[in-house]
């Protein structure tokens, strides 16, 4: 940051550096307002996967965000340009800024070559969300998939994300997994970037 | 033997939303729940209208030969209580406990419709854990 170090003393208020700000918010005040997000879009859709299409929209918007914020703050008004850059750049530092920790994993799917998965022992925000039965398998994380769609979308790497659970072995509760299918043209550039 | 009987929670208007059944101690069916609850909300209420105590909240604890029954009433009158073991201790604490999960698992759940029965699988399996922790404390004094 500039003027580390030496007191300098600004006279105008505008000639300060602006501050990084407090990192972290109430949990319990986020988990009410992401409660309320989940419940007002349940009252306007009538089926399962419209739901899920709606909270990823929310995302969609703070991912376009958050990638804008964060290549000015963390790397100097620069983007990732390449894939496992842009991945690693979504496990590793957007999800420090927003969960306040990395992703538990990141992997490459085993079928297909498009495929990565960012795995989340527990996602954040479904630290307090048990979903009925009723409701198959619909997963709140679908919010932090539309984040990691607007912020892949954003750099140039269009691609479906979808949230799902996994059960783990000898564990009650399943883990989320958060599925990024690349569209066809990224792997066509990544391939011809070497 | 385990400490804890069974724990009821009642909506404001006197409804039972939770029942859970710990041990075969004191077990009832569900009619008899249902009943218990309602009558525990109107007793409560009946209490504190006729205490001699300015300011009272209500019953806190019933003493009985056989068990004791240790009520808590949360700002917006919803009733936690647990049936437990004669001159069980630290039913406050563990009432309070259980009062923080429901805020938690709960009332942040955006699939929880207020005052209607209590479905949610990580409020069960959190309980679970308190529950068993309160015998282990136990078994440690």
């Amino acid at each position: 940051m500039i003027g580390v170090g030496k007191t300098k003393q600004y006279a105008n208020v505008l000639d300060r550096p602006i501050s990084k700000g407090k990192q972290e918010v109430s949990l319990s005040a986020f988990a009410f307002l992401f409660s309320e997000l989940v419940q007002y879009n349940q009252t306007q859709v009538d089926n399962i996967a419209e739901l899920e299409r709606r909270l990823e929209d929310a995302g969609y918007a703070v991912g376009a965000r958050v990638l804008e914020l964060l290549c000015h703050r963390e790397k100097g008004n620069r983007r990732e340009t390449r894939l496992l850059g842009i991945l690693s750049f979504v496990h590793s530092t957007v999800w420090k800024v927003l969960f306040g920790k990395v992703a538990d994993s990141l992997e490459k799917g085993t079928e297909h070559e498009d495929e990565y998965m960012i795995s989340e022992k527990e996602l954040l925000v479904n630290r307090f969300i048990s979903v009925p039965k009723d409701m198959g398998t619909f997963n709140c994380g679908a919010f932090v998939a539309g984040i990691v769609r607007g912020v892949l979308d954003g750099a140039g790497f269009p691609a479906v994300v979808t949230a799902h659970f996994v059960p783990v072995d000898g564990q009650q509760r399943p883990r989320t997994t958060i599925l990024i299918k690349f569209a066809e043209e990224v792997l066509v550039r990544e391939a011809r970037l070497g | 033997m385990p400490a804890v009987y069974s724990l009821y929670i009642i909506n404001k208007s006197g409804g039972l939303i939770y029942h859970k059944d710990y041990g075969s101690a004191g077990r009832m069916d569900t009619n008899d729940s249902l009943r218990l609850a309602s009558l525990w909300h109107s007793m409560h209420a009946i209490s504190q209208q006729l205490s001699p105590v300015a300011g009272c909240t209500g019953i806190e604890l019933l003493e009985a030969d056989t068990f004791d029954l240790h009520c808590f009433q949360s700002l917006t009158g919803t009733k936690f209580f647990v049936v437990a073991a004669p001159g069980t201790q630290n039913m406050e604490s563990l009432l309070k406990h259980i009062y923080e999960l429901y805020t938690d698992y709960v009332l942040k759940n955006p699939f929880y419709e207020m005052e209607m029965p209590i479905r949610c699988e990580l409020f069960d399996i959190n309980l679970t854990q308190a529950i068993q922790n309160d015998r282990f404390a136990l078994l440690g004094r």
